[in-house]
């Protein structure tokens, strides 16, 4: 049985049934899930969290399911690796690599489709959808696959063909749109409207964000049942960087860790950093803007939690950070030969913001610091292409100690 | 008839114009304020906008033309 109460409007406060909604019909301001923590209260702990399957949801408790069948890959319970050469060089003691990219489609939306397509199927739908240039796309396509619903993948016509592959592969109707950025948008936004389909971040949102507290979860369980002293997080909607930190709070308010005092630090790419230009300029109000990065998972320039994202980094005395193009892929170098992890452009942004915060001394050499990785390096090959220079030899042994030369 | 739920996005030189004024005016549009944040630096209005898909589509072309910025409600339903 869970726990969830209702919707509520996260402006105006309104109440509104567990339903396939996303905006409030008052304000049209965003629904969350609410829920009877008391109740939570008097079943949770940590023994019967430990009893769950190494999975996300061995932490189905908090999640906004009602009963105990999942749509599942295995997602979640991702390594949290100690990090040896990278906290070295970066002067850090205590630094952690929480690796979401060893997920079953490669990044941390698994978890967050995982949520979504087990409420549509609660909900009754047959239709699992989505719009998408990348990593979403690849997650619906193969849970829709495993729960043997249909799925619709909506993606901008001119989007390389090795991307869409990896959605395509899992035999979802994959709908090329030709026309801009906002034409697509606008096109899923109302098609959402017309069709009885589950949209994972449109009607399903309130439940389908959800699942990124479980990013929150297994940060405290794996350290230890206690909260880092900072999180890095990347951002494109501001969703996962509230999620982790509303993950962290209720596992204090149930009790099951101490108190916390988490610093929460955004890393966006220069060409898409709306949040944290807001931020950097002391506004409220994050103002959008037309994405030009490297770091096409970040490329959200409208993002939907941007006000929720601004509120979090100023309760947890946190940073935004805005990382040059130029530095994503000196990220991507820096956490592939130092700990052997090969992270997509966003986890370039990430590293990249890591290095520049312990430099600047806003993380000491004994906090405790986790940084996420939330995709894998396997998706954005292009971004690296130019790394690929291989000794090229005839085959004999001197030639190759000719190549050699002074190595 | 339909409606669609926009958010305007003015920078500081537009605030002072009355473009939602100008647009349920010069287009058969309804309009319906439902929340907004008026500041020196930036300026936004979510509102419902209710008539034709074809007075809608050129109302907003006219607010585009303006220079207003304009999203979705709900943000980019786009992800990578």
């Amino acid at each position: 049985m869970g726990f969830v109460k209702a919707l509520h409007c996260r402006e105006c406060g309104r109440q509104y049934p567990v339903e396939a909604a996303n905006a409030c019909d008052f304000c049209f301001g965003p629904l969350e899930v609410t829920y009877d923590y008391e109740a939570m209260g008097r079943v949770i702990s940590r023994e019967r969290i430990q009893k769950g399957p190494l999975s996300m949801w061995r932490y189905i408790d908090l999640l906004p399911v009602e009963g105990t069948e999942v749509n599942d890959l295995n997602t979640g319970f991702t390594p949290l690796v100690k990090s040896k050469r990278l906290g070295r060089y970066l002067g850090l003691n205590e630094l952690y690599i929480k690796n979401d990219a060893v997920n079953p489609s490669y990044s941390f939306k698994d978890r967050v489709v995982s949520v979504a397509s087990t409420k549509a199927l609660e909900f009754g739908y047959d239709t699992l959808a989505c719009a998408s240039t990348g990593n979403l796309a690849g997650s619906v396509a193969a849970h829709a696959a495993r729960a043997g619903m249909k799925a619709f993948i909506f993606v901008p016509a001119d989007l390389e063909q090795g991307k869409m592959v990896g959605a395509a592969v899992y035999g979802p109707t994959l709908v090329a749109v030709k026309g801009n950025y906002d034409e697509v948008n606008r096109l899923c936004s109302e098609l959402a409207d017309t069709y009885h389909w589950a949209f994972v971040n449109i009607n399903m949102r309130p439940y389908y964000a959800e699942g990124s507290k479980t990013l929150g979860y297994e940060t405290a369980e794996q350290l230890g049942w206690r909260a880092p002293d900072h999180c890095i997080v990347p951002s494109a909607s501001g969703s996962l960087f509230t999620k982790i930190y509303k993950g962290l709070h209720e596992f204090s308010k149930l009790g099951l860790i101490g108190s916390v005092k988490t610093q929460m630090h955004m890393a966006q790419a220069q060409g898409c950093a709306p949040i944290a230009t807001a931020w950097i300029n002391k506004l409220e109000v994050v103002k959008p803007v037309r994405p030009n990065t490297i770091a096409k998972s970040l490329a959200i320039g409208n993002p939907a939690d941007g006000f929720y994202a601004l509120k979090v980094i100023k309760d947890s005395e946190g940073s935004a950070n805005i990382v040059h193009e130029d530095q994503i892929v000196e990220g991507i170098k820096m956490l592939a030969e130092m700990e052997g992890i090969f992270t997509e452009t966003a986890g370039g942004v990430t590293i990249s913001a890591l290095a520049a915060l312990a430099r600047k001394g806003v993380i000491k050499k004994d906090d405790v610091t986790v940084v996420y990785v939330t995709g894998n390096g396997l998706k954005t090959q292009e971004a690296v292409v130019d790394l690929l220079r291989p000794l090229v030899i005839e085959p004999t042994v001197t030639a190759f100690q000719q190549a050699l030369g002074g190595r | 008839m339909t409606s669609r739920r926009v958010k305007f996005t003015y920078s500081p030189a537009l605030i002072t114009d009355p473009l939602i004024y100008e647009l349920s005016h010069k287009f058969p549009i309804v309009t319906n304020i439902r929340r907004a944040d008026v500041r020196d630096t930036v300026g936004w209005v979510v509102l419902e906008l209710t008539g034709d898909d074809a007075a809608i589509d050129s109302g907003l072309a006219w607010v585009r033309s303006k220079g207003v910025r304009i999203d979705l409600v709900t943000g980019d339903v786009v992800e990578g």
